[in-house]
């Protein structure tokens, strides 16, 4: 498909086209991270320097691993379920809604229609909260530490008392059940957030206001980090990322779950895939996200939250394996799950957006400055959590 | 590096009439986008002084954000009646220390001399310091006797035995959880209510039953003799 040799995913046909051959003993190597202010959690990124210019990085991962996936294969279904919270803690309950549809797929347990609701709701504002927070950290990852991310995490807070008063929890919600979700929505949470969905077009307006003409966050970001479509494409890469290069893959479009066909909204496309169209991307994509939810809400029907058969002890799917993905706010997150007939998976295996993404890191990085390589790690939007698991 | 403006991003219809960025094509003075953001930091500087939803900050100890009805912290225990440790609805079956995820719930049945269960815990331990406040034990338990306490200030300057919860430390009153969780509380009770008094007339009619067939018994007992002679 790609007959260019320059777009061969080989980290090292880029930079060889592109750099003049070096000295190995004149190059500067720095270990950025692990406890580095910008690496958005424990990563290191090995980095060989030649004056300010990036020659090679190496990613080095696996400080917050925490043996989920093993930890999983030995506990039943269900009390996997809290620890899909921890995967991606910025948006808890995405990461509950792929899990809980993998499951459901494989044990065959349909969803009532409030439940799938529910979950397009909460879903949503996750999308908000990340998206939000993204834009904050990237700002700060640019130097301008301070009032994007306390803008946004102000906005973020009113999203996390609604999910406070919906499951219990901030963040570590555990909010999705096999069959639909634990609990129903607390009198009086819809309209309250429909109050929120539409006061959020004012906050967006202010954050753009503030950021997007900004000619310093201009000229620091744009034709920083661009890759070619083959490219990103090869290497796996899903989401806000993909779509910023002007690839229209939406899962919730590609390959619709949940009730997501119901709804009309659209999906931004960047054109040349910089650290400026990343960021634009997510901006455009909060105001689709509004979009959706002002759908939802306003069509939410009454009804079962869960499914009445839906089992909560004794649960044992029957024997067979299957696989689940949702879009994320990072990406493509999947599930895939093999079951033996027991009350605990035979494999449970995870697709993190997030570790997927940072593949193309060198690539994206290579000839830049350094101060562009933390601002390009920021655009990627990693969780470590979901990195390592 | 010339900086370029991504026109064609397919962009949603205008929401509000001041979304777009500049378009560079557009030219103005260099520092205008500096001095909108700008302006933004002061509004809302000078908001914060007066702007209910601007002003975010809690002064904890003297005053306190409202809890949530919902918000779930360590497991407790329930009894009924006024005997903490009599009173127990726990009757050891293991559901929930099988079924919590970090695995932080430790439970001994309680046995008399012979070996026979006495279905209530010798031991019921919950480590907080390993619980991840999940809330699975109280979904999982089938005899409505643990729930999610919503108490938060738990700091101890002992962090073993300190954070290692006793039966007698997680007993709490069905009035303590009425006031916690009233309406968690009230749909418990009413359901423990229902189910007591089917269980008592089942009972009734279980002793109508037995009574029927033992005079049947003694019918076909009184008949027997006559039918062999």
């Amino acid at each position: 498909m790609i007959s260019d040799p320059s777009m061969s995913l080989s980290p090292h046909t880029a930079s060889s086209a592109s750099m003049p051959e070096l000295d190995e003993d004149e190059l500067l190597h720095v270990s950025l991270g692990p406890q580095h202010p910008s690496t958005h959690g424990v990563f290191r990124m090995n980095v060989a320097l030649d004056g300010e210019t990036v020659v090679s990085l190496k990613p080095v991962f696996g400080y917050l691993h925490r043996n989920h996936e093993k930890i999983a294969e030995g506990v039943t279904y269900l009390s996997s379920m809290p620890f899909t919270d921890r995967l991606d803690y910025i948006c808890p309950l995405t990461n509950n809604w792929a899990y809980a549809q993998a499951v459901e797929k494989l044990a065959g347990i349909e969803v009532p229609e409030r439940a799938e609701y529910i979950r397009i709701i909460t879903a949503e504002l996750t999308r908000l909260i990340n998206h939000t927070a993204f834009v904050g950290f990237f700002l700060g990852d640019m130097g301008a530490w301070g009032s994007a991310l306390m803008y946004a995490f102000r906005e973020r807070e009113k999203i996390l008392d609604l999910f406070e008063d919906l499951t219990g929890a901030r963040m570590m919600s555990n909010y999705m059940r096999f069959g639909g979700c634990r609990n129903d929505l607390p009198d009086g949470w819809a309209a309250r957030a429909s109050v929120l969905v539409n006061e959020f077009p004012r906050f967006l307006d202010e954050l753009e206001n503030l950021i997007t003409g900004n000619e310093i966050l201009i000229a620091r970001t744009q034709n920083i980090g661009a890759l070619p479509k083959e490219v990103l494409i090869n290497g796996g890469i899903t989401g806000p990322m993909l779509r910023a290069a002007g690839v229209a893959y939406d899962i919730r479009k590609a390959e619709p779950y949940g009730i997501y066909d119901r709804f009309k909204f659209r999906i931004p496309l960047g054109a040349v895939g910089d650290c400026y169209d990343r960021l634009m991307i997510r901006l455009l994509e909060l105001r689709e996200s509004l979009s959706i939810l002002r759908q939802a809400l306003d069509q939410l029907p009454e009804g079962a939250y869960i499914h009445p058969k839906a089992k909560i002890r004794n649960f044992k799917p029957p024997v067979g394996e299957a696989y689940a993905r949702i879009e994320s706010p990072k990406g493509e997150l999947g599930f895939y799950l093999i079951s033996d007939g027991s009350a605990q998976p035979f494999r449970y295996r995870i697709r993190p957006p997030s570790l997927i993404n940072l593949t193309l890191l060198e690539d994206m990085c290579l000839g830049l400055d350094l101060a562009d390589v933390v601002l390009i790690l920021g655009s990627v939007d990693i969780v470590l959590g979901e990195v390592d698991r | 590096m010339s900086p370029v403006l991504n026109k064609s991003m397919e962009s949603p219809a205008p929401t509000s009439s001041s979304s777009s960025p500049l378009p560079l094509a557009d030219w103005t003075l260099p520092g205008i986008g500096l001095l909108k953001g700008m302006a933004v930091t002061a509004t809302n500087m000078i908001q914060s002084y007066y702007r209910k939803d601007r002003m975010t900050t809690v002064q904890y100890p003297e005053e306190r954000a409202p809890i949530s009805p919902n918000f779930r912290n360590f497991p407790f225990l329930v009894y009924d009646g006024s005997d903490a440790m009599a009173g127990l609805r726990c009757t050891a079956c293991l559901i929930c220390e099988n079924e919590c995820p970090p695995k932080c719930i430790y439970i001994v049945l309680e046995r008399d001399e012979n070996g026979k269960s006495l279905k209530r815990p010798k031991v019921f331990d919950i480590d907080v310091s390993v619980c991840m406040n999940c809330g699975i034990c109280v979904e999982v338990c089938p005899f409505d006797s643990i729930y999610m306490d919503g108490e938060y200030e738990l700091s101890t300057p002992d962090r073993f035995d300190g954070l290692l919860f006793n039966k007698q430390r997680l007993a709490r009153s069905t009035d303590y959880h009425a006031q916690l969780r009233p309406l968690e509380a009230s749909e418990v009770a009413t359901r423990r209510e229902a189910e007591a008094d089917k269980k008592l007339a089942a009972q009734a009619a279980k002793a109508a039953k037995a009574n029927l067939d033992k005079q049947a018994k003694e019918q076909a007992a009184a008949e027997l003799p006559a039918a062999a002679e």
